[in-house]
């Protein structure tokens, strides 16, 4: 499957992620991904029909917490950290589309 | 409605409900709707980079009461993220359950019966609140938009149901009765108008006993009449397009309120591509069968068994009946009926009072005790007040919050005394010798006249039972 990378699989991920490549980068990253593939089909070459899926690494279940309120941040301070601010609110450009 | 030429509707809803936990599911900022923009956040729910979530226990007993109210199996399950650029998650993207949900495989019954399958009943993050500026107030013209991430991640849980409602009237019964369980098991306030709880709907039409045909998603329902008039235009949309030879796209569409129509918000011809994967800052979710059977103990009456409950008291029960047992259940009253038929009071009385006056005034019901709505009923019972009387008393109590003896005092409440009312019934008799011979000849109809008179004349200060023994005694 890896040897089946395209460059237009790696222009198609790039956009999802909101990446904008250079032709020589997209070429360096299909190599790049591509190996990362062979890697994985490495391993799905493995008879692991008698292991159960793992959804972590580690072997731990049901960390959990209280419901019980912490203080949160000052609004101040997290709106310092924002470009753009009115109203108590985060300021962001025109939104392109809807929320999925 | 019905719709022509053979065509059926298929709905199915997927609804979100807020869980009334005190804190956000990953995080121990305050879950408090209505707080100032942006003071009940932290680095975690801001998605600041090195923040790490830990999952809220309570919301996790929530849903899996969500998931045993809908008869769901309870399992174990995983988080994924869901990745998408959209200023009303900091992260990009939401931390939801994907291929492996808390609940899975349940079912409701509507009152009437019928079984809509439940899908899922799954966790999630809420998002953000966007606030659009521009003139119109909607995404589409805005110059630019203010983001509170008070909201964002609050826990959720969303529940899908089958494709299996054919009428607005059935996903509506279903929205009313899901509220209703989701507010008797304590996960959820229910409003719908204040967005705590939210209703997109699934549509498509096709010719009885064909194939689903292509679907729709409708968003922006707040209310169960939207929920109606959206999904019923919706259908319409459908069926002209397609007996003009025309195709259905599924897409997802908005539903304007003011206009009473369905508008496209998007295409689903770019299939989203959200790259699921496993949240890797989280472990799996394995209630232990313990916690499962613990929380299934102590889950509340359900609305349907609470409705069977009533109408064993209520014995008989008429259609008008039925209705004001299933507005005392949906609105959670059942409290304050059980209470007086346990001090004594006729439970169908009760029930009257319960889902008129207190109903009317529903967000004021934290002002009525269970001790003042009993007291206030069985003074009427007793004939202590008069049903009008009783009834003002009720909603005063409601509005001020002052004791029925004290609102009885103030008013100057009392039943008249027989004496009083048997002349004013003697004047009235007088004034209407022909209702009065009907009355004496046994015609049934006439009595109501005349307890319709005498209440005018003691503006509501007589007990109808008394009049009623006065004027049978008077007819000899």
């Amino acid at each position: 499957m890896s040897a089946d990378l395209t460059r237009d699989d790696v222009i198609k991920v790039a956009a999802l992620a909101r990446l904008r490549l250079t032709d020589a980068e997209v070429d360096l990253f299909r190599d790049q991904l591509a190996a990362v593939l062979g890697h994985a089909d490495d391993l799905a070459s493995l008879g692991t029909d008698k292991v159960a899926p793992t959804a972590h690494p580690f072997a731990l279940a049901n960390v959990l917490r209280e419901d019980v309120i912490r203080p949160s941040v000052d609004r101040d301070i997290v709106l310092a950290a924002a470009p753009d601010a009115q109203d108590g609110r985060f300021g962001v450009p025109r939104i392109v589309g809807e929320a999925p | 409605m019905s719709l022509p030429r053979g065509w059926e509707m298929v709905i199915g809803l997927e609804v979100h409900t807020e869980l009334l936990t005190k804190t956000k599911l990953f995080c121990g900022c305050a879950n408090d709707f209505g707080a100032e923009p942006n003071t009940n956040v932290c680095p975690i729910c801001l998605g600041l980079p090195g923040s790490l979530p830990v999952i809220n226990r309570e919301a996790v007993e929530l849903a899996m009461r969500i998931g045993l109210a809908l008869n769901c199996r309870i399992q174990d399950s995983t988080f994924h993220r869901k990745n998408y650029f959209y200023p009303d998650m900091p992260k990009d993207y939401q931390i939801s359950q994907y291929d492996v949900p808390i609940n899975a495989e349940g079912y409701l019954d509507l009152p009437d019966g019928y079984r809509v399958r439940i899908e899922r009943a799954h966790m999630e993050e809420d998002t953000g609140k966007t606030t659009h500026l521009g003139t119109s107030g909607r995404i589409h013209g805005a110059e630019r938009s203010l983001v509170d991430y008070n909201r964002s991640g609050v826990p959720l849980v969303e529940i899908v149901s089958g494709p299996d409602m054919r009428t607005s009237a059935q996903a509506r019964a279903y929205v009313a009765e899901l509220r209703a369980i989701l507010v008797a098991v304590g996960a959820s306030d229910g409003r719908m108008e204040e967005g705590s709880m939210r209703v997109d709907a699934n549509v498509s039409v096709r010719q009885s006993g064909e194939p689903f045909g292509t679907r729709c998603e409708i968003k922006n329902v707040n209310s169960l009449r939207s929920l109606v008039r959206a999904i019923e235009y919706e259908a319409l949309r459908q069926i002209e397009v397609l007996e003009e030879g025309g195709s259905i796209r599924q897409e997802t569409r908005h539903w304007d309120e003011d206009r009473g129509e369905t508008s496209t918000l998007r295409s689903k011809e770019q299939a989203e591509d959200y790259r699921y994967f496993l949240e890797p800052d989280l472990v799996p979710l394995a209630p232990s069968a313990q916690w499962r059977e613990h929380v299934a103990a102590h889950l509340p009456a359900l609305p349907a068994a609470l409705r069977r409950q009533l109408s064993e008291l209520v014995g008989e029960v008429t259609d008008a009946q039925a209705d004001t047992i299933a507005t005392v259940v949906d609105l959670s009253l059942h409290d304050y009926v059980l209470a007086a038929v346990a001090a004594g009071v006729p439970v169908t009385l009760a029930l009257s009072r319960a889902a008129n006056e207190v109903a009317s005034q529903i967000d004021q019901r934290s002002q009525l005790s269970t001790e003042a709505f009993i007291d206030t009923i069985r003074r009427e019972n007793e004939g202590e007040i008069s049903a009008t009387q009783s009834k003002d008393v009720l909603l005063t109590v409601l509005v001020t919050g002052a004791t029925p003896a004290q609102i009885i005092a103030d008013k100057g409440y009392v039943q008249m005394a027989s004496d009083d009312l048997a002349g004013i019934i003697d004047g009235i008799i007088a004034a209407n010798p022909d209702d009065w011979s009907r009355f004496v000849e046994g015609d049934p109809k006439v009595v109501q006249f005349f307890i319709g008179q005498v209440m005018k004349a003691t503006k509501g200060q007589a007990n109808g039972k008394t009049v009623t023994e006065i004027l049978n005694a008077k007819r000899g």
